[in-house]
């Protein structure tokens, strides 16, 4: 099991006021999983992914990555852990301001420990995600479909095991929405876990399971029966 | 580790050649802080080369004899106008060629005076100095016409003179003076010599000056029967404390005085190589200080960083956010921001050393055209030095903003607006 999840609630606490944002939280996604997670706005769908990918941490419960309970790892190994196992795409894109697309993919691998070549690994990852004839623009040179699949690549660098993604279609129009999709269905086809938080049922179908949460509840929790496919040109089957 | 670094100092560099205005004012503190120094530490080694070798040149083999129990740091009583009889002529004779003082080359006893000179119509008021004995070997210096006095001629209290050459032109222009006759206090004098032009040295015009016998300065000028001073040299500044121990010795014997303390004495003993420590010791102290009040304004620019760099942690709090969701430590961050103020105080370093170098050379230019013997020096320690402390100022001031970075929450950063 690479996710358990069991009891996991997290709240704000500002000054006497307490905000309960998850209320207790119990799932598991298994290796090689493709799972959507959606819900309202303000549902707290960010706040589980920020948990999920070790950026922030529950008030309570427990949370298991990879068989080891996070709650025991200290700031250096959360970050080890999320430079070598978890790549991570924004709803915001995120990239690095005045600093070019080759650069901003090859951030993670400046943290690394292994022993890669930084601009062979991060130029072929760009490649792989189409935007091998960008490596030179600036991030305020390319639109926001390029952003979010520079993001990508810059999530894939490091060859995770996971991959969360908030919303990575959000801030696109539909067609560039589907070339992203595709992606994620080719890493998912290659063996990718993929995590997904998404307000659109048809982007959401692109994953084997869907869990649905509201006011910090998990509402639903299915299989996907009719699982969506695009075709690899951006158009829907 | 170092890949990381050197990445690190990649992009910082890359961002301050980027927004090269707002680096250079960032810079700025740092930049007039050791350009001041660089200017202090130049102008300050200039003027104590301009002293020493004024002293260089006027010897550091020199003794001089003065009367009267003085701390010989302090003043000479003399010198605070107080009158003292105690040195007597006999006193430099019994010197002079003393065998049980084998390394004083020479010796010269003094009564010096303000007088005013008349050759015919013409009168000059200068310094009548009455010197006599090894003249030449301790004093220096060359004729430029005639001849010296001979020690019959001090003797015989002989009414002769030789003239410095800034007098022999006030009094005869371009007309000789050898063979002709001067009055001091109405006394006639036979000028007998002329002296070559030489300049001032330390305090003392050489040029401003005559030269009149000992014996005939106290008896007919000024009916004395007692020295200002005595003027002498060793044959080797490495006699030095041993020759003045002798004379010590030889005077105190002559003075009946038994105490060999020296708290009796009724005479001082100086050397010149004592002088020139003294001088150097004063003038670094004084170079290192002020050059340390100018480092104060460094102290100054750091904090003016810090400053800076805490509003770029601000600024750029998505960006560290980024950073760890990446994968950045703490400690990753810590040397990131590190790094670059480092780079940033450094590079104001060179900056400074370079604009400092610059001023002083341009000063050292103006200086020698005013007709000072000045080099024009920078030393290599006070660059190191320079970058140093530029260096360290950007540890010491950016350690703050960069733990500050590092505590930022991931989410928190991620969030920020
Ligand atoms: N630092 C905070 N302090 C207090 N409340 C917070 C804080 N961060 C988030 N929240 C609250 O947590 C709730 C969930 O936020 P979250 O960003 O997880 O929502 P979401 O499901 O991702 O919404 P959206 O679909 O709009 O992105 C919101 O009501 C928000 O106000
Ligand atoms: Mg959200």
């Amino acid at each position: 099991m690479l996710i358990e999840v069991k009891n996991l609630v997290k709240e704000y606490r500002n000054e006497d006021v307490i905000t309960s944002v998850l209320r207790g939280l119990n799932f598991e996604i298994k290796k090689g999983e493709f799972v959507s997670i959606m819900g309202p706005s303000g549902s707290g769908k960010s706040t589980l992914m920020h948990i999920l990918g070790l950026l922030d941490r529950p008030t309570s419960g427990v949370y298991k990555f990879d068989g080891r309970n996070t709650e025991n790892l200290d700031d250096n190994e959360l970050a080890m852990m999320r430079n070598e196992k978890i790549g991570f795409v924004f709803q915001a894109f995120n990239l690095l301001p005045r600093t070019n697309v080759l650069e901003n993919v090859k951030l993670p691998l400046l943290y690394s420990k292994k022993k890669i070549d930084a601009e062979t690994r991060a130029k072929k990852v760009l490649e792989s995600v189409g935007l091998g004839h960008r490596l030179e623009y600036f991030t305020n040179q390319i639109s926001g479909g390029e952003k979010q699949r520079v993001a990508i690549a810059r999530a894939l660098v490091n060859e995770p095991e996971i991959i969360f993604a908030d919303e990575p279609t959000g801030n696109l129009d539909s067609k560039s929405g589907i070339q992203v999709m595709e992606i994620f269905q080719k890493l998912n086809d290659a063996g990718h876990t993929i995590i997904l938080v998404t307000h659109e049922t048809a982007t959401a179908e692109y994953a084997d399971r869907i869990i649905k949460i509201r006011d910090g509840e998990i509402v639903g929790d299915e299989k996907v029966h009719n699982k969506r496919r695009g075709d690899g040109n951006g158009q829907l089957k | 580790m170092i890949n990381f670094v050197k990445q690190c100092a990649k992009a910082s560099l890359a961002s301050l050649l980027a927004n090269k205005t707002r680096s250079f004012l960032t810079m700025l503190g740092i930049i007039i802080g050791v350009a001041a120094v660089i200017i202090i530490m130049s102008l300050g080694a200039g003027a104590q080369n301009l002293i020493i070798s004024q002293i260089k040149s006027f010897g550091t083999n020199k003794i001089g004899i003065l009367p009267g129990k003085a701390d010989s740091n302090g003043p000479p009583a003399s010198a605070l106008g107080i009158v003292i009889t105690s040195l007597k002529f006999e006193d430099a004779q019994a010197l002079r060629n003393n065998p049980n003082i084998p390394h004083l080359s020479g010796v010269v006893a003094y009564d010096n005076s303000s007088e005013t000179l008349n050759y015919q119509n013409a009168s000059y008021t200068t310094s009548v100095q009455g010197a006599s004995g090894d003249y030449f070997t301790v004093e220096g210096g060359d004729l430029a016409d005639g001849r010296f006095f001979t020690d019959a001629e001090e003797q015989a209290t002989a009414h002769v003179v030789v003239l410095g050459d800034t007098v022999k032109n006030e009094l005869f222009g371009d007309s000789p003076a050898v063979g002709a006759n001067i009055k001091i206090r109405n006394h006639i004098f036979q000028v007998i010599g002329v002296m070559k032009k030489r300049g001032t040295i330390l305090v003392q015009n050489y040029d401003d000056m005559v030269i009149i016998p000992n014996q005939t300065m106290r008896k007919t000028v000024l009916g004395i029967d007692y020295l200002n001073f005595i003027r002498a040299t060793v044959d080797n500044e490495s006699n030095m404390a041993e020759t003045v121990a002798e004379i010590k010795e030889v005077l105190r014997t002559r003075h009946a005085i038994t105490d060999q303390s020296g708290s009796s004495d009724d005479f001082n003993v100086r050397n010149s190589a004592d002088a020139l420590a003294l001088i150097t010791t004063v003038t670094n102290a004084l170079k290192f200080f002020l050059a340390a009040m100018a480092g104060l304004s460094l102290l100054v620019g750091g904090i003016g960083i810090m400053n800076i760099m805490l509003v770029a942690v601000n600024e750029r709090t998505r960006e560290i956010g980024l950073r760890k969701a990446v994968g950045a430590s703490n400690a990753n961050i810590i040397l990131q921001f590190l790094i670059e103020t480092i780079i940033i105080t450094t590079l104001g370093g060179l900056i400074g050393i370079i604009v400092g170098a610059l001023i002083s050379f341009l000063a050292s230019l103006i200086i020698k055209s005013l007709g000072y013997d000045w080099n024009f020096s920078i030393s290599p320690s006070s660059v190191i030095m320079a970058l140093g402390v530029s260096a360290t100022i950007g540890l010491i001031f950016g350690i703050y903003p960069a733990s500050k970075a590092s505590r930022l929450e991931p989410v928190e950063a991620l969030r920020y607006e």
